[in-house]
């Protein structure tokens, strides 16, 4: 498969950033930890106690996913809202693009047709005449 | 990763609070003006909020064997400005205070002041800088937006820091403790931050080119003081005109 050199950065960098997802995790290095990679938020409310054990947190969220599962499918609602988003925008203006490009060949078409229609003209007048 | 609903103390919350909301009131602002002058704009600023929602909602593993998430500002940052991020930023952790209990709303003026108003304008002064050094815009998109993501994460570390001094090292010890947790499980994804929203910016550069004219972003420094010293012709051949 040929890819254009435009195409060809995009995709590295896509694999570079799942490298650096993939790479914790492949190298286990989240193994010496009790919970591996648990969330940094839960981690810092950890380290909230250890420092003041005393600290109670004053205020509970309002709503609360009932379990993992329907908190994950949350987060996954907002990635794909986002992603939706940014799709329809580059979908936009690709047709936008696509339809200039059509709109200026078949001007271009036209312009040449007439030209020739015309020189047409020209020629065959002097024998007409 | 925000600070999670209730851990931050009373007088901490309402403070935090206090100091976001002229930053989010003057971005209302801006974005009311953006949206009324260029209502073509409107596109892609729906587009940057829309980055950010993506970024800020994928939990990454990150070295330190935790994990965390990107917050997708620096992008909205280096097209509209800080201020119209601010905006941005908040709808996106209101959204996740409310529905996904991830962050809060007694942190929300915390949250907002670390991931909405200094990580935009860190991420925009590090790209502005380095577009006068005339590095190539790629690159200063890379550095702003890994800026914005890392600046994000240290400000969370200070305001646990202050709120929870360690009582055996005190301030520095505590910003040692939060910034190991947040800051250095950051780094990475910072990188990640910084590549994706190079990413999106190159396909903006092919799509949206006119756009990224007009809001200067593809002008060279010298490009953009020849612009300024226009503008600034234009403006005293109009005053000469009106005094006559």
């Amino acid at each position: 498969m040929s890819m254009s050199k435009n195409a060809k950065i995009n995709t590295l960098l896509l694999l570079v950033v799942a490298a650096l997802a993939v790479l914790p995790l492949a190298l286990g290095l989240g193994d010496h930890k009790e919970e591996p990679f648990a969330g940094a938020d839960g981690e810092a409310e950890g380290a909230i106690t250890e420092i003041d054990p005393g600290y109670e947190p004053w205020f509970t969220p309002l709503y609360e996913p009932p379990s993992g599962e329907v908190e994950s499918a949350l987060f996954a609602l907002q990635a794909a809202i986002g992603a939706g988003v940014l799709a329809y925008y580059f979908g936009v203006h690709r047709g936008r693009r696509q339809g200039e490009a059509r709109a200026r060949a078949a001007y271009e078409k036209n312009a040449e047709n007439a030209e020739n229609a015309e020189n047409a003209e020209t020629a065959a007048s002097p024998s007409g005449d | 990763m925000h600070i999670a609903e209730g851990f931050l103390p009373p007088v901490h919350a309402v403070a935090w609070s206090a100091a976001a909301a002229p930053f989010v009131i003057h971005g209302v602002r801006a974005l009311t003006r953006e949206v009324k002058s260029n209502p073509e704009s409107t596109l892609l600023l729906g587009a940057s909020g829309a980055f950010t929602f993506v970024l800020s909602a994928l939990k990454i593993p990150s070295v330190t064997g935790s994990c965390s998430h990107p917050t997708g500002t620096g992008l909205g940052a280096i097209l509209f400005r800080p201020p119209i991020m601010a905006v941005l930023g908040t709808i996106t952790l209101l959204f996740q205070a409310l529905l996904l209990a991830h962050g809060g709303l007694t942190t929300l003026g915390a949250n907002v002041f670390s991931m909405a108003i200094v990580g935009p304008w860190a991420g925009y002064g590090v790209y502005r800088l380095l577009r006068r050094f005339d590095v190539p815009l790629m690159g200063a998109v890379f550095g702003g937006a890994f800026v914005a993501d890392l600046s994000t994460y240290c400000v969370t570390s200070v305001q646990l820091a202050l709120a929870f001094t360690d009582p055996s090292s005190g301030f520095l010890g505590a910003l040692g403790k939060f910034g190991s947790i947040f800051a250095v499980t950051q780094i990475p994804l910072a990188i990640s931050e910084g590549l994706l929203t190079v990413l999106v910016m190159r396909l903006l550069v092919r799509s949206s080119k006119g756009e990224l004219t007009r809001l200067g972003v593809l002008l060279t420094r010298k490009q953009s003081q020849a612009a300024q010293a226009a503008k600034g012709a234009q403006a005293a051949e109009g005053t000469e005109v009106e005094s006559r």
